[in-house]
């Protein structure tokens, strides 16, 4: 069988001022083709102004089960949420 | 028959034929991405033929509706061009075909956008949007796959050696364009021509494929003669409608 | 789309099973990198990818009147849906492609005939009426099985069902629609529609697999939040919301057995011929042969042009190094 073409992540921008957002996966031979399969595929209903397109293979990310040790350490600042502060009433808005 | 039905079916007839051939590929093209793709195209130029026939059938003033000029009419009342006419024979003809169609689609569109008739006008504006990305896709997949492998640049090339001499059809003009240009309803349309053959020479040239020798282009269409296979795309496409013609579906 | 006769293969409780079993007892959703066990893994490659093999071969039944569609909406309708399952397909191959499958593999095992698929695409679309038929009815129990798998524990399974989802609930009303105009329209379009759910009656209601006494593979399937309703759950709420359209419509259910239960609130119906079923399964239904030659041939033939992006592809990147170079 001949090789398989590379796996490319997509990415969308639904509307003017939102980030990208993944949507999806689908494969095609290089990043160019990949944008062009991504609008055919991923925008039938008009779901997009922009696309970005990542081969899958070139994804870095952390390995789930260090997720504890990597994730802990914030949950125990709770100061650095607004609803830490207690503000009285008659100060306002804040 | 009025000039102005006759040149809006000589358009909508060819965005029929060629969506009706490129629908057929559903479900069988050769990968996922490329099926949603080539369904798109067909979608548009589906959507591209009701506009025209609308235009038309109210030129025309006989009550008759889009699906009466598609399903009610036989082979010589169909005024496309032959090149879209042409079989499913394999995927790169299928290929080729549209990007040569898109090669004459686009300066069409874009010489329609000026017309002097309002319908035609806004028809052109919206459609020209939608022709300019299936040309740039045409286009990118002519040149990947005549430049490609040794194997995709043979089916490229028996592709355009077939389909080439039926591309005059599409630009060949008469009494019809004429009698509109002088009433100022279309605007000139020998830049279509040129545009075309621009088109084509640049991007065959990056594709690595010969434009065959000229001497044999095949013409008709436009008059109502078309090859042998028309009569089939007819049958198949109008089968339902003519077995119930009373019926509404 | 179903999963039908998954086999999930008992798995021994270790350690790291029992805190998997908590996370899913927990509602966490499962991602592609999490540690999973292997009967997981396995029982999801081949939910996963039979359900994308179902929407692919599902193109067949329905793509054969595109070009015969009797109105230019018509046709530019169910292009649109037929697109779609293509496009369903494509995001449940790549669901599966995170679990460690390639989209060739699974290919290869549906062009082989290892893979199975939906059995109701087996059957053959004979009639204009049948496009309507198989929208109403056989949509109408994909969705059925396909709404609670937007909870399935397998995240990128989840997530791909809920765009699924979202794109289907058009599909069920366009086949409705084609019904409805049939049913309202001369007496011979009465009659093709009336011949269209007495054959898609049964096969449909064939969708939601074995009754749950012979279904073997459910339990664990259960557990691990991957199945959420019994086969026969499924099987009687679409009897329940199917017959009442049935009957505005003015056709009638091909089933004398069929009635409404006052007492269970649902309706008490027949029991469809298993053994049609199992012949169908195994490769003996009506389309068995046809379905997978026409797929294999789009993939022979399709074979060029793969290779051919791929080369293109590759001659692109070399210039670019050689640029830089």
């Amino acid at each position: 069988m001949s090789k398989e073409w590379p796996l490319w992540e997509i990415f969308i921008r639904g509307q003017h001022g939102l980030s990208h957002r993944h949507v999806g996966s689908l494969h095609a031979p290089d990043a160019e083709m990949a944008l062009r399969n991504a609008r055919d595929v991923y925008t039938r209903r008009n779901e997009g102004m922009s696309i970005w397109v990542v081969e899958s293979n070139k994804i870095t990310a952390f390995d789930p089960d260090m997720a504890e040790q990597n994730f802990a350490a914030p949950k125990s600042k709770v100061y650095r949420h607004p609803s830490f502060f207690e503000i009285p009433d008659e100060v306002g808005a804040m | 028959m009025d000039p102005l039905v006759t040149f809006c079916l000589r358009m909508g007839d060819t965005t029929l034929i060629l969506g009706q051939q490129t629908a057929a590929w559903c479900g069988h093209a050769p990968v996922l991405e490329e099926d949603i793709a080539f369904a798109n195209m067909g979608l548009d130029l589906i959507g591209q033929t009701q506009l025209w026939y609308e235009i038309a059938a109210q030129a025309e003033g006989q009550g008759r509706t889009p699906d009466d000029l598609a399903f009610f009419r036989t082979e010589r009342q169909f005024l496309n061009a032959q090149l879209v006419e042409r079989p499913n024979v394999d995927f790169a003809h299928a290929l080729m075909r549209q990007y040569l169609f898109d090669a004459w689609h686009l300066p069409i569109q874009e010489a329609l956008c000026e017309s002097g008739h309002q319908a035609i006008r806004e028809l052109a504006q919206k459609s020209v949007k939608e022709v300019r990305y299936h040309i740039d896709r045409s286009r990118d997949l002519i040149v990947r796959l005549g430049d490609g492998s040794e194997e995709s640049h043979a089916m490229m090339q028996g592709a355009l050696d077939a389909l080439w001499p039926y591309a005059a059809d599409l630009m060949a003009i008469d009494a019809v364009e004429q009698a509109l240009v002088g009433i100022g309803m279309l605007p000139p349309l020998d830049r279509v021509a040129c545009a075309f053959e621009a088109e084509t020479a640049v991007t065959l040239d990056r594709a690595t494929l010969a434009i065959p020798g000229n001497g044999h282009a095949r013409t008709g269409g436009r008059t109502g003669i078309h090859t042998e296979t028309m009569g089939y795309i007819l049958a198949e496409m109008q089968q339902i409608p003519r077995s119930f013609p009373d019926a509404r579906w | 789309m179903y999963a039908q006769l998954v086999e999930t293969g008992a798995a021994e409780a270790s350690e790291k099973d029992r805190e998997f079993q908590e996370k899913i007892d927990r509602g966490v959703r499962i991602e592609a990198n999490d540690w999973m066990p292997e009967g997981y893994r396995k029982t999801l490659i081949r939910q996963i990818s039979q359900h994308a093999h179902s929407e692919i071969v599902g193109q067949l039944p329905e793509g054969n009147w595109i070009t015969r569609a009797p109105s230019l909406q018509r046709k530019a309708i169910l292009l649109a849906k037929v697109q779609d399952e293509a496009g369903h397909g494509l995001y449940l191959y790549c669901a599966a492609e995170t679990l460690g499958i390639s989209r060739d593999e699974m290919t290869a095992q549906l062009l082989s005939g290892k893979a199975k698929y939906s059995s109701i695409f087996n059957y053959p679309t004979l009639t204009w009426a049948d496009i309507g038929a198989v929208g109403w009815l056989v949509d109408g129990a994909a969705i059925m099985n396909q709404v609670p798998l937007q909870r399935c524990s397998y995240g990128p399974y989840s997530r791909a069902m809920i765009r699924v989802c979202k794109e289907e609930s058009f599909h069920q009303r366009q086949g409705f629609d084609i019904m409805r105009q049939l049913c309202q329209g001369t007496d011979d379009q009465k009659a093709m529609a009336q011949d269209a759910l007495d054959r898609w009656w049964w096969p449909s209601l064939m969708m939601f697999g074995p009754s749950d006494k012979d279904s073997v593979h459910s339990e664990q399937s259960t557990k691990w939040g991957i199945k959420q309703n019994t086969n026969d759950e499924l099987r009687q709420k679409f009897v329940d919301q199917t017959v009442p359209q049935a009957g505005w419509l003015g056709l009638t259910v091909p089933d004398p057995d069929l009635a409404w239960n006052e007492e269970k609130g649902g309706h008490d119906f027949g029991e469809p011929d298993w053994s049609e079923f199992h012949e169908v399964l195994r490769g003996n239904g009506p389309c068995n042969r046809d379905r997978l030659a026409a797929r294999n041939k789009a993939w022979d033939d399709g074979a060029w042009y793969r290779d051919g992006l791929t080369a293109h592809a590759e001659k692109r990147r070399n210039m670019v190094a050689e640029g830089a170079a």
